[in-house]
């Protein structure tokens, strides 16, 4: 289970960007989180995937609160989580090429050896083709690359998935496309999902059940009072 | 009814990238529409399938190892051959208002849009200094609906939506015939990208007759295109395989090229599910139609260029609103 209890969190002190959120997606469950522009949801999404440390209130996965961020999380609940991010252009390092970037966790982690076989397998689940692994993010579309990143979250078959606006850049085929990409991953492993967007259509035909920013936060901070 | 002569005329445009190594890469081939004043065309499709690249070449802005071919006609003016003073002197801002994608890396980052704004006037309308320019930046301002409190704002202090609006106001100070918007919406939610849209199209009724605005709008979002559009063209791979009515395209009867209906089949609204396989490299596109081998109706015939038909380039089109299998039968047997 992965429980946001009270949490407030932002970028400077006494500015919060929001204020006393609680919000837990259980096993296999799929929660999607809708809000307009700035509201703070991709806050939020990065405080439940451990890169952000909130300013007070408590995160608990799976019973453990969690109590270090980002590099210093412990490896088995940083790896537990795969993220994908809404411009695949800021999220992917332009020296590497696509084979590299979908491995690279797995070297971070020390399984270089079984690489190339997960590789080859995930190109194939998320529909790259030989050639476009060769290639650097500069020499393929949004899209493609954005399928290189979701295959680079899925490399070490987290537990969670969070994906913050993960199809905000892409067109109506390949945002269906990713779609069914994580919901097969997620019938096959048990995964859970916390989907964050602005895509009150997207969001709801997605997942299994969708809060509203508005519904989540106990009092509105006058930034995103209607 | 006489029909007023088009704002912008695209016959046979086509862009080659000639590389270093490797065969040229044909980003758009072969582009013909037109766009009447007081309409809005709304030219779609996937990432990647030459759209940007058409807004580049009407633009004078496509880099150095880019070959054109065709013509683009802006009233006499032929886009794709006028040279560059003509184009910087009297095209970009004064005939065609460029509304770009992310306004944020468009804006100059260290100065206000209070400045900006003035900038562009002084530029297009000659306005310099005093009280008369700073009317006409609130003027401008206000057209796009950017709020006169935000115009001492730096481009990083404005949200994404207002950022949107201060490069609107900008694209509108000239007010140019011809509005180019390449992915105006591109990460705005949907109550933003409605605004934005909404925008544009007041833009474009604003006036009326042969004096009217009209509007490119080049964006893979569907949602923003069935909102405002008169008409609709979809490119796929680098050709314009669709070209017809907005409310017969996402109304009935539906698309009618294959590639264009398994495009509407993939919003979440409707069967939300994706086109199988992915589009073919520019660089290597097969000789008959670019789509085959994604597409259910394929068969032997498709290794052969499809001709066009009342806009459809498709050996297999999906029924019309009118036309009766037989008529489209003899009018691609005519053509061939």
């Amino acid at each position: 289970m992965l429980e946001l209890r009270s949490v407030t969190a932002g970028y400077a002190r006494n500015e919060p960007v929001f204020d006393d959120v609680s919000l837990t997606v259980t096993p296999g469950e799929a929660v999607g989180l809708v809000g307009p522009s700035g509201c703070g949801k991709s806050t939020l999404a990065r405080v439940a995937a451990l890169l952000h440390r909130p300013d007070s209130g408590a995160v608990v996965l799976d019973g453990e609160p969690v109590r270090h961020w980002r590099h210093r999380a412990p490896r088995a609940q940083r790896t537990a989580f795969g993220v994908v991010f809404q411009q695949p252009r800021l999220s992917a390092d332009p020296r590497l090429t696509l084979s590299d970037l979908i491995e690279e966790p797995l070297r971070a982690t020390g399984r270089r050896e079984t690489a190339r076989e997960r590789v080859a397998e995930l190109a194939g689940t998320v529909g790259l083709t030989q050639d476009l692994l060769g290639r650097r993010p500069h020499e393929v579309s949004d899209g493609q690359l954005q399928r290189a990143c979701l295959a680079r979250a899925l490399i070490l078959r987290p537990r969670w998935l969070i994906c913050d606006e993960m199809t905000a850049m892409l067109d109506a085929s390949t945002t269906a496309a990713l779609v069914a990409v994580v919901e097969s991953y997620r019938s096959a492993t048990g995964a859970g999902l916390l989907a964050v967007g602005h895509d009150r259509t997207l969001l709801e035909r997605w997942c299994d059940h969708t809060v509203h920013w508005e519904n989540l936060t106990a009092s509105p901070t006058p930034g995103n009072s209607l | 009814m006489t029909v007023p002569p088009p704002v912008l005329s695209v016959r046979g445009l086509s862009v080659r990238f000639l590389m270093p190594h490797g065969r040229p890469v044909a980003a758009v081939t072969d582009a013909r529409f037109d766009v009447l004043p007081g309409e809005c065309l709304a030219l779609l499709g996937e990432s990647g399938c030459g759209k940007s690249v058409l807004a580049s070449a009407l633009l004078g802005l496509l880099p150095g190892n880019a070959q054109t071919a065709g013509e683009a006609l802006l009233g006499d003016l032929n886009l794709l051959t006028a040279d560059e003073r003509t184009l910087a002197g009297t095209v970009r801002g004064r005939r065609i208002g460029l509304v770009p994608q992310s306004p944020a890396a468009h804006l100059t980052p260290v100065r206000t849009i209070r400045s900006q704004l003035g900038e562009v006037i002084s530029e297009l309308k000659g306005i310099r200094r005093g009280a008369r320019l700073q009317h006409a930046v609130l003027a401008a301002a206000g057209r796009a609906g950017f709020p006169e409190d935000h115009l001492d704002r730096h481009p990083h202090q404005l949200s994404g939506g207002l950022a949107q609006r201060a490069a609107t106001a900008l694209a509108l100070v000239g007010d140019a015939p011809l509005l180019l918007a390449d992915e105006p919406t591109t990460g705005l939610d949907r109550e933003l990208v409605d605004r934005t849209v909404d925008e544009l199209r007041r833009h474009v009724d604003a006036r009326s007759g042969a004096a009217g605005h009209g509007l490119l709008m080049i964006t893979h979002d569907l949602a923003a295109a069935e909102r405002i559009a008169d008409r609709v063209a979809v490119m796929y791979a680098g050709r314009i395989v669709e070209l017809g009515e907005a409310d017969a395209f996402f109304g009935a009867p539906g698309p009618r090229h294959p590639y264009s209906r398994r495009l509407l089949q993939a919003l979440p609204d409707r069967a939300f599910t994706a086109i199988p396989g992915m589009p073919p490299e520019l660089g290597d596109l097969p000789d008959g139609c670019a789509f085959a081998a994604r597409c259910e109706r394929a068969t032997g015939l498709c290794s052969t260029r499809p001709p066009t038909v009342d806009g459809i380039s498709c050996h297999h089109p999906h029924q019309g609103p009118e036309a009766a299998p037989y008529t489209l039968m003899r009018k691609g047997a005519d053509r061939a």
